[in-house]
């Protein structure tokens, strides 16, 4: 028994390609990836039953990476190509890989669908504010007077928070992590794994080459614990190196308070309810930014909903029940037919 | 009593306004000739407007149809009756009627108001300008009202009704019975007595119309058709296409994936799929025509028989995910049914103008499989071959049909799944030494394995594939060796492919070439000839890349070789590049319409004078 057991599961190492890493040293994907792999290995899933799918990027080189399917597609369609690859194959855990500049500039239109018809994928966002293989231009999260090759003069556009934008498309899971913490990035890619629906996971990952340290001020191992706020479904919302500062809703707005001070109890508190299924507190976490508030990171948003395969397959079903035709040849008798001689 | 002349074929237009309910008094004539075992060619015409301003003649909507006992290949030129159910109806088919054409009009609707609308300076009713045709005014609209006063129907409703009096006036004129017709109504509003008693009471009218007042001297029958005995159905190119590709799905035991967003006038395949979920069909209706292959690509990598729908605009969104189809050598089929282009163009009118896109469309030496159907029912074997060849082939192939042959119907000799030739998926490959791009040796084509089989987990890409390996290279030879390969895949698909066939093997003068659905119009056009004893051949391509294997042999029997097409040359221009050891001569036409049998004979006459 324990040889057969052995020879299932898999480890980390097992979901690596032979094929060499050709991401720039010390890029967060990196990370990601490591993440990902002991996540597969953690949740004992085979080989032929995950499938990568990426759009065109730095982080869209992945699937290549790893031991298992893997379609590097075309610029900003991943989403389009795994939702076929998904209704064709219901059973493959699918995972899409894409970017900042292919999710939210080119493939903006199948990152809003993708979202909206709820299909139970994982799509990791790489987020890092620029386009990196391009060799750095602004891309739709670049925060706005940044200087890039493209905007020498500071951006003059205004920046999408890829979380709002997923809860207006409808989103039932949504995470954020820093590609500098493994250990939460692993949990998260777990939990999206068994999250019944489609499971976006935004990470905050820092490229050295053109946009070195964009995520400092939330990743830096002196400002982290003050800087973010690690959500955890039913836990209070308290960060800081003392856990001893939180979030508090006062009337319409978040506002950061610190225990013990003005007579603020844990009671004050907020508890972290991700499965509720109204994304207004979900949406105003999303919106936490430096330096009026800390950035919300792990599980913003967990909720149970219909999953587009499950209604595929049950009209199906029903369809295949209900008709009166049992093949294409009772089809095609059927109705106004007539003889000839 | 008038007296009944036999006829071998007729050509009858019922013309209104959009609203007026003319493509289904032509469907329904259509079913019951065809139930008659007639042969018959449909061509609905009708604006991109859903509702045109009324009476104008933008706003007119036609349907013709063409039956009779034999030599029906082609919906026809021009009408032996018009049936027109307002002035702008008549203002728009006048300059296409038959010499002693039969044209019936509603009375009631030729007020100065109406035909001002129309754009006419004087009524035709009473200038003359009808004086060559016999003509029937009839007062459509008020006879159907005063027949179905009791029902209790309002003034819309009871409106709605004139298509099935003037429906039933054809049918008394070509003595035709109307159970068909009847039995639709019956079915189909069942749950609706006020509608079908309504509808049938006023397609009596029409017949006791025509009757009582006896509004023609002679009326026709048609004689019984020589069609090959088997059992029939109606069906239109686009259905036809869905169903081919739902038999081919079910011959390799796939399901059949389709992945589309709506466009004209391919939108019917998407309707007619939709409806047969039972079969395990997977419709994915996209947010763009992009997401459309695309997903339709994800699917195939995922082992169903793949497939997007789309039309001219739409195959231009399509073009870099085409060039990852080839790129990864995956089975695909795209259907572009053709409409007038560039651009938005004449979206609802027929033309041949995506041939060089199918064939070159795409960034980088891209080869794929191009093939064409060329009537609506042989759609059904086209799609299925469609499928056929990218599975076995392993590749992206375009299947081109066009607006013409899409909606237009014609008796289909219904086929059993058992029939069918063939498919072979062949997986063998994928045993012992495989590799994601090894290839076999005669196909040249890799194996398709599926996302999901154990032991062949392997990546794929947009990205240059090291030959064998699959690995993403950049080595300049090896490109060079790729593009060469997937070149040779789909040279060699000809050696799977039957000869090119052409008709009229006695000739040396004239060969006359066509390609995909102007195909019924040139063979009736060129029989029409050769029954005259002119020296004159043609052939029709439905196999376009690659080219039949004996194409320069048939070609080199004949003197004068004349491409026909609806665009401005590009088949003859794709011959010149691959056969240039011939000269062609051109004829084109860019309406938006068919070639009519007239302008042809004229063209070839011409060739053959010369």
């Amino acid at each position: 028994m324990e040889s057969t057991q052995l020879k299932c599961s898999l480890s980390a190492r097992d979901f690596a390609s032979n094929q060499q890493v050709k991401w720039c040293p010390g890029c967060g994907d990196y990370a990601v990836l490591s993440a990902v792999q002991k996540t597969l290995a953690d949740l004992g899933i085979q080989k032929e039953n995950v499938a990568f799918v990426s759009g065109i990027g730095c982080s869209s080189r992945f699937p290549y990476y790893m031991s298992t399917y893997g379609f590097h597609t075309i610029h900003g369609r991943a989403s389009a190509v795994a939702s076929g690859l998904k209704i064709a194959n219901p059973d493959l855990s699918v995972w899409i890989i894409s970017g900042d500049g292919d999710s939210l500039a080119i493939g903006g239109n199948h990152f809003i669908h993708v979202i909206r018809r709820n299909m139970n994928m994982n799509l990791i966002l790489f987020n890092n504010e620029i386009y990196g293989l391009t060799k750095g231009q602004y891309s739709p999260t670049t925060k706005k007077g940044h200087v890039t090759k493209s905007s020498p003069h500071g951006t003059i556009e205004n920046p999408f928070i890829p979380g709002e934008l997923a809860l207006g498309a409808g989103a039932k899971f949504y995470a954020r992590v820093p590609d500098t913490n493994v250990k939460l990035m692993t949990q998260v890619f777990t939990d999206a794994e068994k999250h019944n629906g489609f499971s976006l996971v935004e990470v905050l990952q820092n490229c050295v080459i053109f946009n070195d340290d964009v995520h400092l001020a939330i990743t830096g191992k002196e400002s982290k614990d003050e800087n973010q706020l690690i959500l955890e479904h039913g836990k209070p919302m308290l960060f800081g190196k003392e856990s001893k500062k939180g979030i508090r809703l006062n009337g319409l707005r978040l506002e950061v308070v610190t225990l013990g001070e003005n007579g603020i109890s844990e009671k004050d508190i907020l508890v972290h309810d991700a499965l509720n299924p109204d994304p207004t507190l979900h949406a105003m976490l999303v919106r936490m930014k430096l330096p009026d508030f800390p950035v919300a990171m792990g599980i913003i948003r967990n909720v149970e909903a219909d999953v587009y395969n499950d209604l595929l397959t049950e009209q199906i079903d029903q369809e295949k029940q209900k008709s009166k035709f049992r093949s294409p040849d009772d089809l095609f008798r059927s109705g106004n037919t007539f003889k000839v001689g | 009593m008038s007296e009944t002349i036999s006829l071998e074929k007729v050509v009858i237009k019922f013309a209104g306004d959009s609203g007026d309910g003319m493509q289904l008094a032509g469907t329904l004539f259509t079913d019951t000739a065809a139930i008659l075992g007639n042969q018959i060619a449909t061509f609905p015409d009708f604006p991109s407007e859903i509702r045109a301003p009324q009476g104008t003649v933008a706003g007119v909507s036609g349907f013709q149809i063409n039956f009779g006992s034999s030599g029906v290949h082609s919906p026809g030129d021009s009408p032996d009756v018009l049936v027109a159910m307002n002035p702008a109806a008549l203002k728009a088919n006048m300059h296409n009627l038959k010499p002693a054409c039969t044209v019936i009009l509603d009375g009631d609707s030729f007020s100065k108001k109406d035909w001002e609308k129309a754009g006419f300076s004087a009524n035709p009713l009473e200038d003359n300008s009808l004086s060559d045709y016999t003509v029937i005014v009839a007062p459509v609209t008020s006879l159907t009202k005063t027949n179905l006063a009791d029902l209790g129907l309002d003034n819309k409703a009871a409106d709605r009704c004139k298509n099935m009096f003037a429906l039933g006036l054809i049918y008394w004129l070509f003595n035709l019975p109307t159970d068909q017709t009847i039995q639709f109504y019956e079915q189909k509003f069942a749950n609706k007595p006020g509608v079908k008693d309504a509808n049938i009471r006023a397609l009596r009218a029409g017949i006791n119309y025509g009757e009582i007042i006896q509004a023609h001297t002679s009326t026709y029958s048609i004689l019984p058709a020589d069609t090959k005995p088997g059992l029939y159905r109606n069906i239109t190119g686009n259905q036809a296409t869905a169903w081919g590709l739902m038999a081919a799905a079910n011959k390799v035991n796939r399901d059949l994936f389709l992945g589309t967003y709506p466009i004209t006038p391919a939108t019917d395949i998407l309707h007619e799929l939709s409806k047969h979920k039972w079969n395990g069909i997977k419709i994915f209706q996209a947010e763009d025509e992009i997401a459309g292959i695309c997903s339709a690509i994800g699917a195939s990598f995922g082992g169903n028989v793949a497939v997007t729908t789309t039309s001219g605009p739409g195959m231009a969104l399509k073009t870099e995910a085409i060039g990852l189809a080839v790129m990864t050598e995956l089975p695909l089929v795209i259907v572009n049914v053709q409409r007038g282009g560039p651009s938005t163009g004449l979206p609802t009118k027929t033309e041949q103008s995506d041939l060089s896109e199918a064939i070159y469309g795409r960034p980088g030496d891209s080869p794929l499989a191009v093939i064409a159907a060329s009537t609506p029912a042989d759609c059904f074997d086209w799609a299925y071959e469609a499928v056929r060849i990218a599975v076995e082939h392993v590749t992206p192939v375009i299947l081109l049909s066009e607006s013409y042959i899409a909606n237009g119907a014609e008796p289909w000799r219904i086929k059993d799944m058992k029939d069918l030739p063939e498919i072979k998926i062949d997986q063998s490959g994928a045993i012992d030494s495989w590799k994601p791009y090894s290839r076999d040796n005669n196909k040249k084509s890799r194996v398709w394995v599926n996302a999901g089989m154990k032991g062949f987990e392997h990546r794929i890409g947009g990205l240059e594939k090291e030959s064998e390996s699959g690995n993403v290279s950049y080595s300049p030879k090896n490109h060079e060796e790729m593009c060469k390969q997937r070149r040779e895949k789909i040279d060699a698909i000809a050696d799977y492919i039957p000869l090119q066939k052409y008709k009229g093997k006695n000739a040396d003068k004239l060969l006359v070439v066509g390609w995909g659905g102007q195909f019924g119009i040139l063979l009736g056009a060129v029989m029409h000839l050769q029954e005259k004893g002119k020296n004159i051949a043609f052939t029709n391509f439905n196999y376009i890349k690659p080219l039949p294997k004996n194409t320069a042999e048939i070609f080199s029997k004949f003197e004068t070789i004349l491409v026909c097409e609806l665009n401005d040359g590009q088949f003859a221009d794709y011959l010149r590049a691959e056969l240039p050891q011939f000269s062609y001569v051109q004829f084109n036409k860019m309406q938006g319409q068919p070639f009519t049998i007239e302008e042809l004979c004229d063209k070839f006459n011409q060739i053959l004078e010369k």
